[in-house]
């Protein structure tokens, strides 16, 4: 029961995800980014089996949670951090240097949306 | 324990952090802080290629924890190969460099060594999560190398460039972490016993993870589908940056390469190949499309990107053929055109700065100084792209065309290999006769902008070594040889590793599952 609900819960995750990133506007690219990184950092923890109320170490008695993907996690919190800081600093720099928001750096050429719709 | 071999990845640590700490220092400093570090570099790699000749991969134990619970570094003859190279193309990209243009370049020193750093981690790691580390030491310094200057166009390069790349980074991990949830281990050469273990009903869970790998390395290679990144990055990229980045795909060809004949290789069972329906065509399309691109493209750097994307469809044309004779010829092309693409980035970088405004678009303008000298590079460097005899191009296309005899896949392969260079010779010609020749307006500009010599001695340096490839055709084409036969019986990598008495080292195959 516990992992059908943690597999649909990272299922809704990463898709709100995924349709964050394909938005034209920087921003919600990199929310959308960051919702996957921290779906995939639940996947990994899923991946080493939920455990409840185990050690991660191995003992005598049987039963003991996989400590490597609680390492592995950790890593990768701090690797997407770092990234997802450094894509929110560069987005500002860019909006600042070319004025627009939009992904390509430019307002799209469509006509029949107003502008500042994503 | 041989320590020679975390040398090509602390010693660039250290020295980037060192020059962090002095990056107030007069740029003579960093320079020559930075050549030592390079130069060093290139002794410890060719240090590690004559230890590995012998055909037993090198294998450090980080913190003397026996593999597979602890990290480990191996050295196999393909990993010596690239550490090679990388440290050959260095050398020449910072003498560039180091001409003016890094005085203006903010942190452009320690950035240039954290890249390396990253290339020659990718290079060693033994287990995929550190192979995901590296990758992205070396994407972060490459996202930093990219911006210099801050100019628009890099700005909104690399934002699309660290976008997906940061996506291809959550793709990367969730299918390791899949690798590990049925396989219980990272290493990639324990994963290469396992692989051949696994439950049947997990293999098809331990292809989605092959699958998903090869689309990640695929993003880091430029293949057919998923390069759309690369030209706006590396066309607006500083040149001597452009001309490292030319490394930076061949990491994603290394990857691919690693995984397909080490994990999903000869003894993975029912998941042998799993990759080869899918390679060859896609290897196919991105040469066809890189070479119409280079041959449509309407600035110097930007058929330089294009043809770097070629490159890639050739090699990994070699790879997807598969046999020793095809692995060897991709390895070959690989050290030729990482080499030649390099060089055609510095060339044109030149060639651009003495056009004044019309900078290097292919189109006429005024003429260039020194257009001897540089009509020469130019020559030279598109001779050899596109594969014109003697030069290093042809043997590598050459050797792979042979490879291919008696496959299947014959046909398309010699018409696509040929075909495009046919292109690639009528792009570059055309794109050096109306920059070069095409005069508008005849008075030399003026001598500013005319290449230093220290600029010169780079070029000759990356040109010196494509013919040194040609020279020395033969040492090179057997120690490719060597390593396509290391690389196509994966046991003296596995043995290396884990060590001949491997049986009840590690516990068992998870029994349940996916619980």
């Amino acid at each position: 029961m516990m992992e059908l609900m943690v597999a649909i819960g990272l299922g809704i995750v990463t898709a709100c995800g995924l349709y964050l990133i394909l938005r034209g506007r920087t921003f919600p690219v990199v929310l959308g980014l960051s919702l996957i990184s921290y779906a995939v950092n639940l996947f990994i923890l899923a991946m080493g089996r939920l455990v409840p109320e185990a050690p991660p170490i191995i003992t005598e008695e049987a039963g003991y949670s996989d400590p490597i993907p609680q390492a592995l996690v950790l890593t990768a919190i701090v690797i997407s951090f770092g990234m997802t800081g450094f894509l929110m600093a560069l987005a500002v720099r860019t909006w600042h240097q070319t004025g627009s928001d939009h992904v390509d750096g430019a307002e799209p050429k469509t006509v029949g949306r107003p502008a500042g719709t994503s | 324990m041989n320590h020679l071999l975390v040398a090509p990845i602390l010693l660039p640590m250290f020295t980037a952090a060192l020059l962090l700490v002095l990056h107030r220092a007069p740029v003579v400093m960093a320079r020559s802080v930075n050549a030592a570090a390079t130069l060093s570099l290139f002794a410890a790699s060719v240090a590690i290629l004559t230890q590995v000749e012998s055909g037993t991969p090198l294998v450090y134990q980080v913190g003397n924890w026996p593999p597979p619970f602890g990290i480990v570094l191996v050295a196999d003859r393909l990993s010596a190969f690239l550490l090679l190279l990388t440290a050959l193309l260095a050398p020449p990209v910072l003498l560039y460099a180091a001409q003016g243009w890094d005085a203006r370049a903010r942190y452009f020193h320690p950035l240039f060594l954290f890249q390396l750093m990253g290339l020659n981690g990718a290079f060693l790691a033994g287990d995929l999560f550190n192979l995901f580390v590296f990758f992205e030491i070396l994407l972060i310094a490459s996202y930093c190398l990219a911006l210099q200057g801050l100019v628009v166009e890099r700005l909104r390069a690399t934002l699309h460039y660290a976008a997906i790349n940061i996506a291809a980074s959550s793709v990367f991990l969730m299918a390791v972490s899949l690798l590990y949830g049925i396989t219980g281990t990272l290493n990639m050469a324990h994963l290469a016993e396992r692989v051949a273990l696994v439950r049947t009903e997990d293999v098809a869970l331990v292809r989605v993870a092959g699958l998903l790998l090869l689309g990640v390395f695929s993003i880091k290679a430029a293949l057919f589908p998923l390069y759309f990144w690369l030209p706006a990055l590396y066309s607006n990229a500083p040149a001597p940056v452009a001309a490292l980045f030319s490394m930076m795909t061949k990491v994603g060809v290394y990857a691919i390469i690693r995984i397909t004949t080490l994990i999903y290789g000869a003894e993975a069972g029912v998941l042998m190949e799993l990759t080869s329906p899918w390679l060859l065509p896609i290897a196919l399309i991105t040469l066809v499309l890189g070479a119409l691109s280079a041959f449509g493209a309407g600035r110097l750097a930007t058929m330089t990107a294009y043809l770097t994307i070629a490159s890639v469809g050739t090699i990994l044309t070699a790879v997807s053929i598969g046999g020793a004779a095809a692995f060897s010829a991709g390895l070959y092309y690989l050290a030729h055109s990482t080499l030649v693409i390099a060089l055609l980035f510095l060339i044109g970088d030149l060639i651009g700065r003495s056009r004044g405004d019309m900078s290097d678009q292919i189109h006429p303008g005024p003429q260039i100084g020194r257009a001897a000298g540089l009509g020469l590079a130019f020559l030279f460097a598109g001779a050899t792209v596109a594969g014109v005899p003697p030069l290093s191009g042809f043997l590598g296309k050459f050797m792979l065309l042979q490879s291919v005899n008696g496959a299947m896949a014959v046909v398309p392969v010699w018409t696509v290999i040929l075909a495009t260079s046919l292109l690639m010779l009528v792009g570059c010609a055309r794109a050096g006769s109306i920059v070069l020749w095409n005069v508008t307006d005849p008075l030399p500009s003026d001598s500013a902008h005319a290449p230093r010599a220290g600029e010169w001695t780079a070029l000759a340096a990356l040109a010196a070594c494509s013919l040194l490839l040609v020279l020395f055709a033969g040492p090179v084409k057997h120690y490719t040889d060597e390593t396509a036969a290391q690389l196509l019986s994966p046991d003296s990598y596995i043995d290396a590793v884990l060590g001949p008495q491997r049986e009840g080292l590690v516990r068992p195959l998870q029994t349940g599952g996916l619980r």
